[in-house]
């Protein structure tokens, strides 16, 4: 696993062990001896509340999509709940573009197992699940590994370093569908279940795995923790913008000269991270389009790109920072080609539970097919658009939001592509309302 | 219940407890939300998105079916929002769809038919090439056609939440996704076919319906099924004098939409070619086909002869005959012909029960009282398997109000999946080992002790004084066979007790006793089958058969007479609960008639005066007469369920226990009935043995 060459305008909070080109992970010696567990150690000197108080105070946001605030969500969980507590890591990383999580897991397990402990401390929990992708087979090995050297040193087990509290971690292997990143139907799936999202209310804080009060995060939410602990909430909030704390691990991909996974803090301006960090576009073309957090955003015009790359700013501009998955396109992409294999993609994951989503998004790769392949009207680039806004928040999950918005967006800022393309092919199509030809 | 609030539907004040799904809240003021997986009793899935409503101050469409009433809400069910998102909705549920409706089983009575006549839009944009899937039969019962399925999850709720059974899951994903049997490829279930009933597309076909009508070329019939004796109305769909379905969408009856495979497609007895269409009478040792006069004038000849010498006669009743039957019957042979020897298959002892609960009242559960007591106590039976409908209710009754259920039995049943507690214990130790369990009763607010024929004669009356020692209110089911084995002893078809278990004039012989008695003169049997199992005595005795079959018994018969089946007349049955119901004639066989109208023209032809015999005016004569049947004509007349109140006539019984033994029928057997019905047979022979026994 090869580790990019650092950038100077990198802030190495959760990376900041790594060595590049570093091979091997950091196993448990080398991480105790630079300060790690030491956040478990405090923890357990401090109350629940506290532990809740100070990752509120860091304005840490779910890394995983959603952006939801970490210790919020922690402070739902019913501590007197009779029911046990669980943890749950969501290492499913389905994300297309999105590379991160594999990075933490496979550079430095033991993180994000502190990170686990401290959930636990602050919610009551004695339980938790690291839920990998299963194509992640490299990384749940070094998971495995490093949750076998934390029990063998007594950092899990029945008495966490001699504190009388239990905890205990496992992995849990996904099947193969990007459903099972949404975390109720990763919550079925680790139930031994068809990965199909649940009903909410209740969430899973109320009732989560095995109905029991549970709290979901994505691998590096819980890989923030152990920092903000040792070194405060507030050190770790001024790192980014106001409600958006921190750093993040950004995946940039595309046409840029130097892809990579890049630690930067929340609010770096998008063409300082594609020109800067990014190497700028390949081969000296210019910006076309960036996606600026993983397939499910909607797309960002080149012009669009000059603002900071945090959650509020990326909302306001009417997209998403989602996971931080950035896929920078270059002048000669193919938008609608770009989107055809977007909307393949969501066809083959939706799970098929509710009907606009599994109708909706098959119709959509089935258009968006022909009209890659040339074979459409400008009908067909209307009803794209418009099948996307009968999906748009009518989904029983977000998938079908996930496979809706880019396609809103796509056709109505790269309208004039998709004409193109039919223009272009309106040569060899017998007249215009004729029906399909392909078989698909 | 929870506190009423208020809320506003489409401008309309509504008032209903909290907690209230939107949906249904705007049922109780007229207004439909459409809806296909939302289906009442059963888990919420929130997949079809048709009932998404447009809800002040919440920025996104909300599903009906999952949004409580909350005070103040303020709905609508028909704005532009919600009236275009129902439009794409069905656009892209039609998007798939083979739409060969023509010749789909489900036009004419399809839910997305009638979802797109009233809601959808009235073209489609669609044009790409459709996802299709080949139709696969599951079992002789149930064929699955995926290409029309829309993934609205009844069936697999109905099958596992309702009975418990499980055999449907999900397989594949995205447009692919389909219903798959648990198994693989074949059902491993009781075959009940609720799956069908309740898609609202033709997804799922019947075995023995599809393809084989348009649901407005038929009549239908609402009666009550002929085989267990649960009582379950099921619908008779009728063309040309043929049924060709059955089933109960209209949720009549005590049942709901509730049947069992017997109740779905058991009926196809009535048209099996070995039914009898014309009277036999035997001439030199052979069974000839007669006229209807010749085989009467040659039964009452007889009759006469041997009432006139003062021969013996023997009678037995049938367990699947209307209740007028069975009171005609027994008044025919204790005032017409002068016996006291009438009995019929006993398979449980409801004169012992009603001796035991002498002097008291509301002691005898309804099917009702099943689905609302907060804990029942099963005691050898297999309801699963015996009384399918019982089970039911006793599973709903566990899943919408946590009803603590106990079994004592000696082998596994499908019950002690919820169970509170489970008993096992050898065969006849049933009541030792249920008094084990007299302090986890205690502690319910009611109790329903259901038994079967592992308790009779004085177990009966101990089981009785355990169930009162336990303080709490305790009501009893005495588990019987047959469609009206309950009407049969009611009506006094038995040795001791006329009807309404008052004294007979004389004890006479009871069923086994008749056919041990080499002397008997005459032997009477009104559709039942005794010589399958015992071989009469009398080598001389007259025997004249009603039935619907040649069967064993009817094969040496001296005479047979052609009966209707009980799908085939009208009249009064009472199921196990105590419940009269009333049937409804659906087809008709051509060359037979019903038991009622044989007794009747005998008795004319043997010059005995015993009154019209018209199922009205018998029914009339019953509920003057018979102690605890004076029930509400309109609800009997309108096809509802009234319970009668069975009491002891004050006298011991002395119908001898121990020839009272159910006929131990499974779920996929009925006695002589299921032995002619081929579907039956189909599905006990086809693969998947594990529902089977």
């Amino acid at each position: 696993m090869l580790l990019n060459e650092p950038h100077p305008l990198e802030v190495k909070v959760l990376t900041r062990r790594y060595k590049y080109p570093q091979q091997d992970p950091i196993w448990l010696e080398q991480y105790v001896a630079d300060e790690g567990y030491d956040a478990i150690r405090k923890a357990l000197t401090m109350q629940p509340e506290e532990i809740i108080e100070e990752v509120k105070k860091s304005s840490l946001r779910g890394r995983g999509g959603a952006g939801f605030p970490t210790g919020l969500k922690w402070s739902f969980v019913d501590r007197k709940s009779p029911k046990p507590k669980y943890i749950v890591v969501n290492g499913d990383e389905g994300e297309p573009g999105t590379c991160k999580d594999r990075i933490i897991m496979g550079h430095e397990p033991h993180r994000l197992i502190e990170g686990c402990l401290i959930a636990g401390r602050a919610i009551g929990s004695n339980r938790g699940w690291v839920y990998i992708r299963g194509e992640y087979r490299e990384y749940i090995d070094i998971m495995d590994r490093a949750i076998q050297e934390a029990y063998d040193k007594g950092y899990l087990g029945d008495n966490v370093l001699g504190s009388g509290w239990a905890f205990h971690l496992s992995t849990h292997t996904g099947a193969g569908s990007y459903e099972c990143g949404e975390e109720s139907a990763l919550l079925e799936s680790l139930e031994g279940k068809r990965g199909n999202p649940r009903l909410k209310p209740p969430f899973p804080a109320t009732s989560g795995a095995f109905q029991a009060p549970t709290i979901v995060n994505n691998v590096e939410t819980y890989s923030a923790v152990p920092e903000i602990i040792l070194k405060g909430g507030e050190w770790f909030a001024g790192l980014g913008t106001p409600r958006n704390g921190g750093t993040r691990l950004v995946c940039l991909s595309g046409h840029l000269n130097k892809p990579g996974v890049y630690e930067v803090p929340l609010g770096m301006n998008m063409m300082t991270l594609i020109n800067e960090v990014g190497g700028g576009v390949w081969k000296g073309r210019k910006l076309k389009a960036v996606i600026p957090g993983g397939s499910s955003s909607p797309i960002l015009r080149a012009e669009e790109c000059d603002i900071p790359a945090d959650y509020d700013s990326l909302a306001k501009a009417g997209s998403m920072l989602g996971s931080g998955a950035t896929v920078v396109l270059d002048e000669t992409a193919d938008i609608v080609k770009v989107l055809a294999r977007l909307m393949a993609f969501y066809a083959h994951e939706s799970c098929g539970w509710c009907i606009p989503c599994r109708e909706g998004t098959t119709w959509l790769k089935k258009i968006m097919a022909r009209l890659d392949e040339g074979v459409g009207t400008k009908r067909d680039i209307d009803m794209v658009d418009q099948l996307a806004q009968g999906m748009m928040g009518r989904t029983f999950c977000a998938l079908g939001d996930a496979a809706a918005m880019p396609a809103m967006s796509y056709v109505r800022k790269f309208r004039e592509e998709f004409e193109a393309k039919i223009q272009s092919a309106q040569v060899f199509m017998p007249a215009p309302q004729t029906q399909p030809l392909v078989v698909l | 219940m929870a506190d009423p609030i208020t809320l506003t539907i489409d401008g309309r004040q509504v008032k209903v407890p909290a907690g209230t799904l939107v949906i249904e809240a705007a049922k109780t003021v007229g207004i439909e939300v459409p809806s296909f997986c939302y289906y009442e009793g059963f888990s919420l899935q929130a997949a079809c998105r048709m009932c998404l409503v447009e809800v002040e101050k919440m920025p996104k469409l909300q599903p009906g079916c999952t949004l409580p009433a909350a005070e103040g809400m303020v709905v609508y069910t028909e704005s532009p929002k919600v009236v275009e998102a129902r439009k794409g909705m069905l656009e892209f549920l039609l998007s798939n769809h083979p739409l060969d409706c023509p010749v789909c089983d489900k036009g004419g009575e399809c839910e997305l038919q009638d979802m797109t006549f009233r809601y959808g839009a009235g073209e489609s944009r669609f044009v790409e090439i459709k996802h299709h899937v080949d139709e696969k039969q599951w079992s002789p019962a149930v064929y699955y056609d995926a290409a029309r399925c829309i993934l609205c999850y009844r069936c697999i709720r109905v099958c596992d939440e309702g009975l418990g059974v499980g055999a449907l899951g999900l397989t594949y994903r995205g447009v692919a996704a389909e219903i798959t049997p648990s198994h693989g490829d074949h059902l491993e279930c009781d075959e009940c076919g609720w799956c069908i009933d309740v898609c609202p597309v033709g997804a799922l076909t019947s075995g023995t319906y599809r393809y084989k009508s348009r649901p407005w070329e038929m009549s239908y019939a609402g009666t009550i099924c002929t085989h267990c004796s649960d009582g379950c109305k099921t619908t008779l769909s009728v063309r040309n004098g043929e049924v060709i379905r059955a089933n109960n969408r209209d949720r009549s009856g005590v049942n709901g939409e509730f049947l069992c495979v017997k109740g779905r497609f058991g009926f196809d007895f009535v048209h099996s070619e070995e039914r009898l269409q014309s009277p036999l009478l035997r001439k030199d040792g052979k069974l000839e086909p007669v006229s209807w006069s010749e085989a009467l004038a040659a039964v009452a000849a007889r009759f006469g002869e041997v009432k006139a010498r003062n021969g013996k006669f023997g009678i037995l009743g049938s367990t699947h005959t209307t209740n007028e039957e069975n009171y005609f019957l027994q008044k025919f042979a204790r005032q017409g012909l002068g016996t006291a020897n009438i009995d019929h298959h006993r398979s449980g002892d409801v004169p012992a029960l009603l001796d035991a609960l002498s002097g008291k009242t509301g002691k005898l559960a309804s099917s009702a009282d099943l689905y609302n007591a907060k804990a029942a106590l099963v005691i050898g039976s297999d309801l699963a398997q015996q009384h399918p409908f019982l089970a039911f209710q006793l599973r709903a009754n566990f899943r919408h109000h946590q009803a603590a259920v106990y079994t004592v039995t000696s082998g596994t049943v499908r019950e002690e999946q919820y169970a509170a507690k489970s008993l096992h214990c050898e065969a006849g130790q049933e009541l030792a080992s249920a008094q084990s369990l007299a302090e986890d009763l205690k502690k319910h607010g009611d109790l329903v002790i259901l038994f079967g024929d592992a308790v009779r004669g004085q177990a009966v009356s101990q089981l009785v004084a355990f169930g009162e020692s336990l303080g709490i209110p305790v009501k009893y089911v005495c588990l019987v066979d047959y469609a009206n084995s309950r009407g049969a002893m009611d009506m006094g078809l038995l040795p001791d007790l006329g009807p309404g278990y008052h004294a007979a004039p004389a004890v006479g012989l009871s069923r086994d006793e008749m056919l041990a008695a080499a002397d008997l003169d005459v032997l009477w049997v009104v559709g039942s089958n005794p010589f399958k199992t015992t071989a009469p005595a009398g080598t001389k005795t007259f025997t004249v058969v009603q039935d619907l079959f040649l069967t064993e018994t009817a094969q040496r018969a001296d005479v047979v007479l052609p009966a209707a089946s009980a799908y085939e007349k009208n009249g009064t049955v009472t199921n196990v609960c105590g419940e009269v119901q009333r049937l409804k004639q659906g087809p008709k066989v051509m060359g037979t008639k019903s038991d009622l109208e044989i007794f009747g023209l005998l008795a004319k032809e043997l010059g005995l005066n015993l009154g019209i015999w018209t199922a009205d005016k018998v029914f009339e004569e019953i509920r003057r007469t018979v102690p605890g049947y004076n029930v509400p004509l309109p609800v009997i007349a309108t096809g509802g369920a009234a319970q009668t109140a069975a009491v002891n006539g004050g006298v011991p019984s002395k119908g001898k226990p121990e020839y009272i033994r159910s006929a131990g029928d499974t779920l996929f057997t009925s006695g002589t009935l299921g032995r002619y019905s081929k579907m039956l047979n189909r599905v006990m022979e086809a693969p998947g043995q594990l529902y089977k026994p």
